[in-house]
């Protein structure tokens, strides 16, 4: 596996230490010489001095036979062209790129490269799966945070207490997944009825689940 | 009348914003650095928006999505890239133009219906017909001798 990186900084040098130690073969451009050396002197990589959105650097690299190219600066045009670039001239199959500008996700995706990682976005998702709101817990993201599996315990204030499934009124985009009642784990039909205690099991949409627990936990 | 969006208000964008504004066009310039556009003349009529032209905000406020033609001038390539492909391709903006400033890459444009001018290769078109013709009168004036 061949793979080319455009960035500076710490998290490109331990991504490069990381995809060495995996087997891949890495390559590195970057503007600054004294980046370039200290990469060179520290790892494997091949380490190409230059501009990243210059065609002449990325064939340098190896763009020819590249697998996998990874975007990673700060400036969003930069990591476009960067993907651009390598997928419609040198025709390397998987584009990654960091976008900083969250608005930049759709525009990226449109544009063709495959895989965006929107980090202030991602940030803002871990931390509100990390702060505690009481009796849910956050399970699982899926899909960089797209979608959530997260458990809720019903209290003796929760409005849906003794209702069944049916009655209670779950906004769209919300699966109920399964009930754990007593160590039981019961899977949910339209007629099961909610009772204290039960730890319900919940995938849902980031932007659905603060509705989600309103209906299940009450205002 | 033309409704005309300008990608950069420097030596080139702010030219070409007088022109099309002496010529009646509707014309907005869009550029990051507000003293910019201290470079229009006083006699240029269309609007101003200041800010980054890669953020879609800003190009929604120069009302992209009414322009018949667009016209992209920083010098940045990857920004002009960028802008010129989010007006194409996003916003179905009928005629865009692109200025390229390093001519390597202009690879990028291969197949996007985006018409792409160098400023480098015309000028060395320019001077290819300057030589040819002196070659051409130097030739013409050996026949006479």
């Amino acid at each position: 596996m061949r793979i080319i990186i455009i960035g500076d900084g710490k998290v490109t040098y331990h991504l490069i230490k990381k995809f060495i130690a995996k087997g891949y073969e890495v390559s590195i451009i970057n503007p600054e010489q004294e980046y370039c050396d200290y990469i060179a002197s520290k790892t494997n990589a091949l380490v190409i001095k230059g501009d990243g959105t210059n065609p002449y650097s990325l064939k340098q690299a190896g763009a020819m036979k590249a697998d996998i190219i990874l975007a990673l600066t700060d400036n969003d045009p930069n990591n476009l062209f960067i993907c651009q670039v390598a997928k419609n001239h040198f025709q390397i199959p998987k584009t990654f790129s960091v976008i900083n500008n969250p608005d930049n996700e759709q525009i990226f995706k449109k544009l063709g490269v495959e895989t965006v990682f929107n980090t202030t976005k991602l940030i803002s998702i871990l931390i509100e799966q990390r702060v505690e709101v009481s009796n849910v817990s956050n399970l699982i993201s899926i899909e960089e945070g797209r979608l959530n599996i997260s458990q809720i315990i019903l209290q003796s204030n929760s409005p849906v207490l003794g209702k069944s499934l049916k009655e209670i009124d779950l906004p769209h985009d919300i699966v109920f997944g399964c009930i754990i009642r007593d160590d039981q784990v019961l899977i949910p039909k339209g007629d099961t009825k909610l009772l204290e205690g039960d730890k319900a099991l919940i995938i849902t949409l980031p932007e659905k689940q603060a509705e989600a627990y309103n209906v299940l936990i009450g205002e | 009348m033309m409704y005309v969006v300008v990608i950069g208000c420097g030596k080139t964008g702010s030219a070409i914003a007088d022109l099309l504004s002496k010529n009646g066009e509707d014309v907005v310039v869009v550029d990051k650095l507000n003293s910019s556009f201290n470079l229009l003349s006083p006699e240029y009529t269309g609007f101003t928006v200041n800010g980054d032209a890669t953020e879609l905000e800003i190009l929604l406020e120069a009302k992209i999505d009414k322009a018949d033609l667009m016209i992209i001038t920083t010098e940045i390539d990857s920004v002009n890239a960028m802008v010129s492909q989010i007006a194409k391709k996003l916003y179905d903006v009928p005629k865009v133009i692109v200025k390229i400033n390093e001519p390597l890459k202009s690879v990028i444009y291969r197949n996007t219906g985006i018409i792409t001018l160098s400023p480098t290769d015309l000028f060395i078109d320019k001077l290819r017909d300057k030589l040819s013709k002196e070659e051409g009168k130097a030739l013409d004036e050996e026949r006479t001798i």
